[in-house]
């Protein structure tokens, strides 16, 4: 399924500086898979050494946080738009 | 009855005007209490805009002093108060601006010791913090006191804002539920923050903590509001409410604030 990702700032770097990408994928667990093989080194910020999500990383889809529905199995459809979003902290 | 002076018509009658607010509005806003968590980036339009608003008493708590660094952002402070206390320079710039409104400075960080005696005194609280731990600890005593915590952050060219309301909907822990850990991530300084941009969310913080006195429109509570400056998007999320949150589920596990919990360096920051 053709998707569309939504990159923080944090983890553009990674991603050659792009603010969103196109993405195929059935499901999320595929889509960092599928990304990490583009870009190297995505899917250790976003997962932890046992490929569960970190805990201050959320993903949407469409807007809904995946923890509530099938987590990374959430199953993508065409034209879904996915958020990665992590906890940021500054203030100052 | 309402008691305004003329020069208090004056000042406020671009309120008063609307229907919206109206003179009751604006006493509401008088009478208020509001909290400020760090008189820094995202403090200081929220210290420039609720002490225009009226707002009858405001709380600051920071421990730190004004550096020539801060000045790209921090616009509280200026180059005359440098080395002063940033809760001492915000008083002073804010009740410049209107004397009607009290602040009340605490040059020393919040912990789990004084944070609940303080904050039951105010009726919102704006966290504009710069470090998870202290996140945490707002989020927590906010959520025992069921006080509502109008909660904003930035990093480099992003920022995000919620306001949490116990009670009515998820609070800081259902949305991400650890910090990340000490050392994953560069310190602030070495991340940098454009300077405008906690203007931009401290602003919709000052403004989030109005509607709420007010009680108009729709707070944005069960949202995160994601600014991304350099595409200039605003995003919606969705934040259910978490039946397994250690703070605010139904079984809790944080039913008082432990030291242990809050143990992080200032200045982290994910990635």
């Amino acid at each position: 399924m053709a998707v569309k990702v939504k990159v923080p700032t944090p983890l553009q770097k990674i991603v050659n500086n792009q603010a969103e990408l196109s993405a195929e994928a059935i499901d999320i667990k595929n889509l960092i898979d599928n990304l990490d093989a583009a870009y190297p080194g995505l899917k250790e910020r976003i997962c932890d050494e046992s490929g569960k999500i970190r805990r201050f990383v959320n993903i949407y889809v469409n807007g809904e946080d995946i923890r509530f529905l099938q987590a990374d199995k959430t199953v993508l459809k065409n034209g879904d738009e996915v958020s990665i979003i992590p906890a940021i902290a500054g203030g100052r | 009855m309402l008691n305004f002076t003329n020069d208090q018509i004056k000042r406020y009658s671009r309120h008063i005007i609307l229907k919206e607010v109206g003179g009751k509005g604006q006493e509401k806003l008088n009478k208020a209490k509001v909290f400020m968590v760090g008189a820094g980036g995202l403090g200081s339009p929220v210290g420039l805009y609720l002490a225009a608003a009226g707002i009858g008493q405001i709380g600051i708590a920071d421990d730190d002093k004004v550096d020539l660094s801060n000045l790209q952002r921090q616009v509280l402070h200026n180059t005359s108060t440098v080395g002063k206390y940033k809760a001492e320079s915000a008083k002073a710039t804010m009740e410049a601006i209107n004397p009607d409104t009290k602040v009340v400075t605490y040059n020393h960080r919040l912990n789990v010791h004084n944070i609940m005696e303080i904050f039951s005194q105010y009726d919102v609280v704006l966290d504009g913090c710069d470090n998870f731990a202290t996140r945490y600890l707002v989020n927590d005593a906010c959520v025992l006191l069921k006080k509502p915590l109008i909660s904003g952050a930035i990093f480099r060219f992003d920022g995000q804002l919620t306001v949490i309301a116990p009670g009515q909907g998820p609070c800081y822990r259902c949305l991400f539920e650890t910090a990340p850990p000490a050392g994953l991530v560069p310190s602030c300084q070495e991340a940098g923050v454009i300077g405008v941009l906690p203007g931009v969310v401290g602003t919709l913080q000052a403004t989030e903590a109005i509607k709420y006195i007010l009680g108009i429109g729709q707070p944005l509570i069960g949202q995160l509001l994601i600014y991304d400056a350099l595409s200039v998007s605003f995003t919606k999320v969705r934040i259910p409410r978490n039946p397994e949150c250690p703070a605010c589920g139904p079984h809790p596990s944080i039913t008082a604030l432990l030291e242990e919990n809050y143990q992080q360096e200032a200045c982290q920051i994910h990635f």
